[in-house]
């Protein structure tokens, strides 16, 4: 018998409770345990991006989280940063706006990479972008264009956030 | 991977307790134990979770030092306003390291504690014999592919590079490891692999690292860490220097300077010679030219790593001219 462990995990402001293995990893609860298949499982050993979500709202790897260890933290995956009314994040919306995919495999892992490197501060020029975004590979190469809707929603960002403050 | 248990340390004493049990290993970002564990190289029969216990990520920066603890992420001290302007070559070797997402995830005692490896090392389904991973079993890498070993403090047994860049500027200022009951510089807390290349840090078991000091300097205040690699982000060192300069008050002669070299050691490699070569020397391309190539006395080539032998010396002597306003 496999033994299991009891988690509550707090994914896009919802409590999801989840019976697991303690070696599944944040990924594998997302997408086998609890039908959240946004997220996507490229390498699934740390290299391609491709599995990208925030905990605690920094940018992580869920392939080399245990699901253990984001107990009690907050996750969030793509299908959570539209608004509940549907409406798309800027960054999604750029994403549309620029073709910034072929296949569209790791658009998940750059966008949820792209919101947390808009909010860090990350995206002030195209070379910071690239330098901050090279933990999420695109076989396709689509890169020009994921540069050009970052670039491109951080301006609007910058943008909605200055005319919230005036 | 293989299944194991896991526990959630609250104590740093916990954590300790539970790290004295044969098969069990402390899990705090996870980014090398668990991609280890799925290579089939690392198979924990317990995991002992310490990336809950609170109060273990300060961040302080002080006049005489700066303390970091064991659990602060990687990011935070790239990030961190007084690493970034009194000890920026450290900052710099940890923006250039990884990608975001796993300094977001990797803590600082982690980061020491990551395994000095080779991508034989890595796939043992393929490559049964290593020292390292079996000790006796030998080096897959001898007579390999061997463009990233490393050409310094190699050994008949293991000639895996440190993979590291944060220990290079560590070992280059004088840093110590704070293990609770004792204190360790990081220049030996790493050891060579000689003989016994399953054994990479002085570390035992039941000890945790607590976090890590860095006296203050001038010579880390005016400093650098130049990575030379590859691909230009996301990649490890082909060969990287850490440099710290401090000149007289005349502007012109070395007062201070700390080299140390990444990417082609089996440790973090402090370049004495080089430094013993540049002090009380004022700073000119020949000076420059002729102690960078000290840098590499000792080392040995194996093969496809021979590039190295070149490389190194230049990106030496590349820091160096920008410290010193050459550049």
């Amino acid at each position: 018998m496999p033994r299991t462990i009891h988690l509550t995990l707090d994914i896009n402001g919802k409590a999801h409770p989840l019976d697991v293995e303690p070696r599944v990893t944040l990924l594998d609860a997302l997408r086998e345990h609890l039908d959240l298949t946004g997220t996507k499982k490229g390498c699934d050993q740390g290299q391609c991006g491709a599995c990208t979500c925030h905990v605690d709202g920094e940018r992580v790897l869920s392939c080399l989280t245990l699901a253990a260890q984001v107990e009690g933290r907050q996750v969030t995956t793509i299908e959570g940063i539209a608004g509940d009314d549907g409406t798309l994040h800027a960054v999604q919306k750029a994403f549309l706006e620029h073709d910034a995919f072929q296949c569209g495999y790791c658009t998940p892992g750059q966008i949820m990479s792209a919101v947390a490197c808009i909010r860090e501060g990350h995206a002030g020029s195209d070379a910071e972008i690239r330098e901050y975004m090279s933990g999420n590979l695109c076989r396709c190469g689509a890169y020009n264009s994921i540069v050009a809707a970052v670039r491109d929603a951080a301006t609007t960002i910058a943008a909605g956030q200055k005319a919230e403050a005036a | 991977m293989r299944d194991f248990s896991y526990t959630r340390a609250t104590t740093i004493e916990d954590a300790r307790q539970a790290a004295l049990q044969a098969g069990s290993a402390i899990l705090a970002g996870g980014t090398t134990l668990l991609d280890l564990a799925k290579c089939g190289v690392n198979e924990p029969d317990e995991l002992i979770d310490i990336s809950h216990i609170r109060g273990l990520d300060g961040i302080s920066v002080g006049e005489s030092e700066a303390s970091i603890g064991a659990l602060a992420k990687m990011s935070a001290v790239a990030d961190h306003p007084l690493i970034l302007k009194v000890y920026p070559a450290v900052a710099q070797s940890l923006s250039l390291a990884a990608s975001q997402q796993l300094r977001n995830m990797a803590t600082i005692g982690g980061n020491l504690l990551q395994r000095t490896r080779c991508p034989y090392f890595r796939d043992p389904a393929t490559f049964s014999a290593c020292n390292k991973r079996e000790p006796g079993s030998g080096c897959s890498a001898l007579g390999g592919v061997t463009r990233n070993h490393a050409v310094l403090g190699t050994s008949e047994s293991c000639i895996a590079t440190y993979p590291g860049d944060l220990a290079v500027a560590l070992v280059a200022f004088d840093a110590v490891v704070d293990l609770g009951s004792r204190s360790v510089p990081v220049e030996e807390f790493f050891l060579e692999p000689g003989d016994r290349p399953e054994r990479e840090t002085v570390i035992a078991p039941g000890e945790v690292i607590i976090g890590i000091s860095i006296p203050a300097s001038a010579a880390a205040r005016n400093s650098t860490y130049l990575k030379v690699r590859d691909r230009q982000s996301y990649e490890f060192a082909a060969a990287s220097v850490a440099v710290g300069l401090e000149l007289e008050a005349d502007g012109r002669i070395v007062k201070d300077v700390r080299i140390a070299l990444g990417g082609v050691a089996t440790k973090p490699w402090r370049a004495r010679a080089v430094e013993q070569a540049l002090v009380g020397k004022a700073l000119t391309e020949e000076v420059i030219l002729s102690a960078a190539r000290l840098s590499m006395e000792g080392a040995v080539a194996h093969g496809g790593n021979h590039y190295k032998i070149e490389l190194a010396p230049r990106v030496v002597a590349r820091a160096l001219r920008t410290l010193g306003g050459l550049a």
